[in-house]
């Protein structure tokens, strides 16, 4: 058990220094834009005193190491500095409620993006899973090869052309789910699931289709053990010998794709967020990319990056102790 | 939804009792008699699925305009599928009985949808190229003395105009040029961006694959801070950097954008080769043009790049579609192609609202659905011609 173990921390740091790296990564990539915070907010007419007074306020006359510690260290205790499109305000109006902090931006949009990753991969997890099995079961079929186009059909169209699809069928011609997810705080949880209902349906026909594509390839694999010959001969039926025994041991790449796969459900939200206007992490990330707001571009880098990092990382340690060799060494 | 449930219900008594008849009918036929029920409730499925596709049709079809615009989509898809399949057909067709023996043979063992992609593909290309004979009018022609937004379809009685087969868009410019333009600038970058992207991974991993050590660590260190930032959201932050220098350098943001996703791309390339590259290196030819005192260009693109070409085509394939889409969506949300170039993603940008009024007037929802469409079935065509390559190159036959 010890040998697992060391392998799991090995990771686990090699994870986290990977995470620190690509914080440098975003902050250096940041700060090679032309001018700085300072002279952004402030705008073309700044006089030069009031440019480096912001900039004392905010620290930007501070040397980068210095900057880039206090920022991941703010950002470590989830304050990740003030936005610029309310920090004008907030300058303005004298207040200090916090009100264009980017955390406070960021806070139930993050809830809203990971309720939407959520409920599409309680969709799709058991879906793709029960398709991969049929396909692997019936495999050379019909059946089979009409799933393969189908899914490969379904991960090769851009995001957009399958959320357009999906709202001309399920909005429009036949007005089942609301094209538009315009969802709030204090709503009924099934009001916020019809709302969600279609972008999850969305990215569930994305992501699916590359989970069942690696359930069949990885249960088709084994069955050409011998222990699959053996209960072949036993007699058992098609079913039971796909479910009882090639499953259990397609475990491990079956656990891997469907984590890689919730890694892309967070980070793939953008553009189907954009597509229906759901208010999530990934539509605010968009409109600050538009707007140049820096902290919250840098933000929500930071966000994604950590969510696609950490899954990751879950799929590494989750084939390490689904492997039987390496739990019980001899 | 209750209705779906049940008629799911029904179809598991439909097929058992399908079985049952099978059985008696053939007096325990060995095909009726090991049929499994999911067998049976597949054969049930797909027939009652064929027979609503066919209703559907005919609905679309219907004299009534309100019954015929609902299933107007449908008809549309049924009618492109069989269509599709006739043309992938008579190109298989084509190709077994004229060209050289070495063609004949390939198309003699190609499925249905691997010759579908490559007509596609060839299609593609031929409008890419001719788009300017092709187009009736200029990409970025905004034209005098006609209104925007035409009503596309041509019917003078809705609202159209034949000259405008698509209608116009919000400033006045013909949708079908762009549409035909957009074969050119969308293809055309991905393409452009998807070469850059395997000179720089590849010359860098076969690079790092013979000479090994430090510049292989330094290499594949860096590779691995980049792979591990979402390749999408790498691309917006940079893209928003991009955004604030183009004007000052004057360098048109579509330039940044390609050596963006070139860069960010090319380490897919690199690991891909590097892996391929080093498998290669230990090989005894590599270690006599050593001992010849071959240069280590020769070494990468006369040893090495020969022997790897059949897997880094097929990734080519593959990288190219994953490029194009990221373009494409990089598009759709208004940093990547720049106007006036004519691209397909900026397209469902700007008319993807007309897809709401489809139940109204089915035409109005075609233009954005026919950029997305373009995209979805170039990527799904160069995927089937992929999926076929490295199915043969795999000898997979179970």
């Amino acid at each position: 058990m010890g040998n697992v173990l060391t392998i799991i921390l090995q990771r686990l740091a090699l994870g986290f220094l990977t995470l620190l790296v690509v914080s440098v990564v975003i902050f250096v990539a940041v700060n090679l834009l032309p001018g700085d915070f300072a002279q952004s907010i402030l705008g073309q007419g700044a006089t030069p005193e009031s440019v480096a007074a912001i900039r004392r306020d905010l620290g930007l006359d501070q040397p980068m190491v210095t900057r880039y510690f206090s920022w991941l260290g703010g950002a470590l205790q989830g304050d990740f500095g003030s936005s610029f499109a309310q920090a004008s305000f907030a300058n303005f109006t004298g207040s200090d409620s916090g009100a264009g902090s980017v955390a406070q931006q960021i806070a139930p949009r993050f809830a809203n993006t990971m309720f939407l990753a959520a409920v599409s991969a309680a969709i799709a997890v058991p879906f793709a899973l029960v398709l991969g099995v049929l396909a692997a079961l019936y495999r050379n079929s019909v059946f089979d090869r009409a799933t393969n186009i189908f899914t490969l059909s379904s991960i090769s169209s851009p995001e957009f052309f399958l959320a357009y699809v999906l709202i001309l069928f399920l909005a429009v011609l036949n007005p089942i789910l609301p094209s538009v997810s315009n969802i709030f705080a204090d709503m009924a949880f099934s009001d916020r699931l019809e709302k969600t209902l279609l972008p999850a349906l969305t990215l569930t026909l994305v992501v699916t289709a590359h989970m069942m594509r690696m359930t069949r390839a990885a249960i088709i694999n084994l069955l050409s053990s011998p222990y699959i010959e053996m209960a072949r001969l036993k007699g058992m039926s098609p079913l039971r010998v796909i479910v009882r025994h090639a499953l259990p041991n397609a475990l491990a790449p079956i656990i891997n794709v469907v984590a890689i796969n919730l890694a892309y459900l967070i980070t793939g939200v953008v553009v189907v967020e954009v597509v229906f206007v759901y208010p999530g992490i990934g539509q605010l990330f968009v409109d600050s990319v538009k707007f140049r707001d820096i902290p919250v571009v840098q933000a929500c880098c930071l966000i994604f990056a950590a969510a696609y990092i950490l899954l990751n990382l879950t799929a590494d340690i989750m084939s390490i102790l689904s492997n039987p060799r390496l739990r019980h060494p001899k | 939804m209750i209705w779906f449930a049940a008629a799911l219900l029904g179809f598991a008594a439909i097929a058992w009792g399908f079985r049952f008849a099978g059985q008696v009918a053939t007096g325990r036929a060995p095909y009726f008699r090991d049929m499994t029920f999911g067998v049976a409730y597949g054969y049930i499925f797909a027939v009652a699925a064929l027979v609503w596709l066919v209703w559907a049709y005919l609905q679309g079809r219907s004299p009534d305009p309100a019954v015929a615009n609902k299933f107007f989509f449908l008809r549309i898809a049924v009618e492109g599928f069989i269509v599709f399949a006739i043309g992938a057909w008579l190109f298989r067709l084509f190709g077994r009985n004229v060209g050289t023996k070495g063609t004949k043979r390939l198309f003699r063992s190609m499925p249905l949808t691997a010759s579908f992609g490559i007509m596609m593909i060839l299609i593609y290309v031929f409008v890419a190229v001719f788009a300017s004979f092709l187009a009736p009018y200029g990409q970025a022609e905004i034209i005098r003395g006609v209104p925007a937004n035409i009503m596309p379809g041509g019917d003078i009685a809705l609202g159209g105009n034949p000259d405008f087969p698509l209608g116009t868009d919000q400033i006045g410019r013909d949708i079908l040029s762009r549409l035909i333009y957009g074969a050119q600038n969308t293809v055309g970058i991905a393409f452009a961006t998807t070469v850059i992207a395997f000179a720089l991974g590849g010359s860098m991993g076969f690079l790092a694959a013979t000479l090994g050590g430090w510049l292989d660590q330094l290499l594949s260190r860096i590779v691995d801070v980049l792979m591990a930032i979402p390749s999408l959201i790498f691309a917006l932050l940079l893209m928003t950097i991009a955004s604030v220098w183009a004007p000052r350098l004057g360098i048109p943001q579509t330039y940044f954008m390609i050596l963006i996703i070139a860069v960010i791309d090319s380490t897919r390339v690199y690991r891909l080769s590097r892996a391929v590259g080093q498998s290669i290196v230990v090989m005894d030819y590599i270690e006599a043009a050593k001992l010849r005192g071959e240069g280590m260009g020769y070494l990468m693109f006369k040893e090495i790049l020969p022997n790897a070409t059949a897997p880094l085509l097929a990734e080519f394939g593959l990288r190219f579609c994953f490029v194009f889409l990221t373009i494409a969506s990089l598009s759709f949300l208004g940093v990547g192609i720049q106007p006036p170039l004519a691209d397909w993603g900026t397209m469902v940008r700007d008319l993807g609202g007309f897809v709401n009024f489809a139940q109204f007037a089915p035409m109005v929802a075609t233009p954005p659905l026919l950029a997305a469409g373009a995209i979805a079935l170039l990527a799904v065509a160069v995927n089937f011609v992929v999926d076929w390559m490295l199915h043969r190159s795999s000898g997979l036959k179970d």
